[in-house]
């Protein structure tokens, strides 16, 4: 094998590679469309988070905004605060509801954000006041459960 | 004797436990080809590693061209190499370079030459060996004798003045021998460099070499130009000279008595 | 009792030695690296040998594994009516892991193997002595481009890999089984994040990389010079490979994705 063709294979081989990485990076992981761009943080507290991970998408109206960034346990109020980040061309009233939302039945769970109606916007680093716990499945069906069986026995024996 | 190119002075000699060469004192004078003689597995192509600087003497000093090869750093170890060049026992071509390439690797290393000047002067080395027809082979089309050269071509690429040896004649057929031993002895002269020989193929040393030194046990037991060589009464000599199967070298390996060994297994 | 635990003691001992004299060889490697990257054709010709050579191995096995993903990633998301996220599995589980991994041990065996074949028998037939003898230093001419020509082709077959499974998917779901194909991709996408999924990826294969070049070359260098003790290095070099990969991997993954 000659130093040319050689090079030539090293080459095609480099070349192929970084053709694979761009691929990756653009077709398969979206870089550009989905990133968050200059973020801010907001924070919320909950009741009850259910199975909200770090990482996970925060949404409005169904479009990505950003980014679950750490969720702890707040001591003192004994709730749950979710710290999330927000792409900075988004804006959101202060009287923004703040609901843990499950995408499908069985789904992945993420945050939504539900705009209000106030003129003024949420600055950086501020709390959202209005929150909705997310649902859990078997408080659901326990409750629904409980309904039945209330209305099926009109007096039940004691 | 004016000021040799190497002196060894009571120069030891161990690999952890086993001691290999004790209190060993030789010289090889400029010009001169110098043959070391001695059974197998008795130092002598550590003394060529000593000389080299792949090795570091236990006692004793080794000296090449003024320097303490000991003490030398690894740059100016280096630089000392590039005067030196050794033919290893097989060659050591590279195999993944054509022959014309083994010999220019030096030349490519260690000099900024143009292009055409590398393309001359290894041309005109390998000539020197005779094979400059066998420039564009790969080392494993050659034969034995033919890598041997080849080699040796690689090991005069950078006119070193000491060339070292290591088993020139094993293995050859008697035709290649004798061509590797008149290079020798050709080189050496042309070159104006010192050879230092290490074999145990005496009568084609006796040919071609200025003096001989005798190693065994770790020891220079006699030394002398092949003339007085080959009338020396001296036994261990005499027994190499001539291929006695016994003599003060043993045939046996030293170990216990062999009666006793005999019974003591049986009981 | 006592002789085993003599024994367990002299094989730590050992290995502790070995990494040592490991970590001492590595910044020997990357003290005279200078001469891979001055001469660059010395690393192209190893480029050459572990990367371009590797290819085929790389990209058939890639594309069986996708494959082999997309049928089994169906046959389970459809008990539960999500097969439109098929291409979301398939891409998560090669890019963080799969493809790294399985491309560093195919790298291991293909061209960490022959690499320390090379550089043992280059010991056995003494051209490692005859250079230093020349005052060319073995580790700057022979070893050095050997291991950056490794360090640079495992993270481009990794993701060759990686883009080939991915591709064998989509040949299963969208063209057999006949998934969306906009279904297929835009799920993929949203659910893949660069920095989080596809840079880990790239971060681990970089770090399979230098953990498979390191042994490789290390034991050729280090073997017996005989050819039972090349045999014994080439056999080290993919066994331990394996095992570092594998070590790393566990290592590395509790790092990145500790948040999930």
């Amino acid at each position: 094998m000659s130093r040319t063709t050689l090079d030539l294979w090293v080459g095609i081989f480099v070349a192929m590679g970084i053709a694979a990485l761009l691929f990756l990076a653009l077709k398969v992981g979206s870089i550009s469309g989905a990133e968050i761009r200059s973020p801010y943080t907001l924070t919320a507290h909950f009741d009850n988070i259910g199975g909200l991970k770090a990482r996970a998408p925060v949404k409005s109206a169904g479009v990505l905004v950003g980014r679950v960034e750490q969720i702890r346990y707040d001591n003192e109020r004994f709730q749950a605060e979710v710290v999330f980040t927000v792409d900075g061309r988004y804006k959101f009233p202060v009287d923004t509801f703040a609901n843990i939302l499950t995408s499908g039945l069985l789904g992945e769970q993420y945050l939504g954000l539900e705009p209000g109606g106030e003129e003024k916007t949420l600055a950086p680093g501020e709390t959202i006041k209005k929150t909705q716990s997310a649902v859990v499945l078997e408080k659901l069906i326990s409750q629904f459960m409980f309904d039945k069986a209330a209305e099926g026995e009109p007096a039940p024996a004691k | 004797m004016p000021d040799p190119l190497v002196r060894l002075e009571n120069v030891s000699f161990a690999y952890g436990e086993r001691t290999i060469l004790r209190d060993i004192s030789l010289s090889i004078p400029r010009g001169k080809v110098v043959a070391i003689m001695g059974g197998s597995g008795c130092g002598k192509t550590t003394l060529l590693r000593l000389i080299g600087g792949q090795e570091k003497a236990v006692g004793g000093q080794v000296q090449v061209d003024g320097q303490d090869v000991a003490t030398l750093g690894r740059d100016a170890l280096y630089a000392m190499r590039r005067r030196m060049g050794m033919l290893f026992q097989f060659g050591a071509l590279f195999t993944d370079m054509t022959v014309f390439d083994n010999v220019a690797f030096p030349l490519r290393e260690h000099t900024d030459l143009p292009a055409e000047m590398i393309n001359d002067l290894v041309l005109m080395k390998l000539h020197a060996v005779g094979l400059r027809g066998a420039a564009r082979l790969m080392p494993g089309e050659l034969s034995g004798g033919m890598a041997r050269r080849v080699a040796l071509a690689r090991t005069i690429a950078l006119d070193p003045m000491l060339l070292m040896y290591d088993e020139p004649f094993t293995g050859l057929d008697p035709i290649s021998l004798g061509v590797i031993g008149q290079l020798i002895r050709r080189l050496n002269d042309a070159l104006g460099a010192s050879s230092v020989i290490v074999t145990h193929d005496i009568q084609e040393s006796l040919l071609i070499v200025d003096y001989i030194y005798f190693i065994s046990e770790g020891k220079v037991v006699a030394e002398g130009t092949p003339d007085e060589i080959r009338h020396t009464r001296d036994p261990f000599v005499h027994q190499f000279v001539h291929a006695e199967v016994d003599g003060p070298v043993p045939f046996h390996y030293p170990s216990d008595d062999y009666a006793a060994a005999l019974t003591g297994g049986k009981a | 009792m006592g002789g085993g635990i003599r024994k367990l003691g002299s094989v730590a001992i050992d290995v502790v030695w070995q990494l040592g004299f490991i970590a001492r060889f590595f910044w020997l490697i990357l003290v005279y690296s200078g001469q891979s990257f001055t001469r660059l054709n010395l690393t192209i010709r190893e480029l050459y040998f572990s990367g371009v050579l590797s290819l085929l191995i790389i990209l058939v096995s890639g594309l069986f594994v996708g494959l082999v993903l997309g049928l089994q990633g169906y046959e389970i998301l459809q008990r539960y009516g999500s097969s439109d996220s098929m291409g979301t599995m398939v891409a998560l589980s090669l890019l963080r892991e799969l493809g790294p991994v399985v491309a560093g041990l195919l790298f291991a065996s293909r061209a960490g193997s022959a690499v320390t074949a090379e550089i043992g028998l280059m010991k056995v037939t003494e051209q490692l002595k005859a250079m230093d003898m020349m005052a060319v230093s073995p580790i700057a001419r022979v070893v050095a481009p050997r291991f950056w020509g490794g360090v640079i082709s495992m993270p481009l077959l990794a993701a060759m890999f990686s883009t080939m499974g991915i591709f064998g998917g989509w040949l299963i779901g969208v063209v057999f089984i006949g998934i969306d194909d906009g279904a297929f991709w835009s799920q993929m996408q949203a659910a893949v994040d660069f920095r989080y999924d596809v840079l880990n990826g790239v971060i681990k294969s970089c770090a399979f990389g230098v953990a498979v070049s390191l042994i490789a070359v290390f034991q050729g260098y280090d073997c017996v010079p005989t050819a039972e003790g090349v045999s014994r290095a080439i056999t080290r070099t993919v066994v331990s490979s394996a095992l570092a990969i594998l070590a790393l991997d566990f290592v590395m993954t509790s790092f990145m994705f500790r948040g999930l």
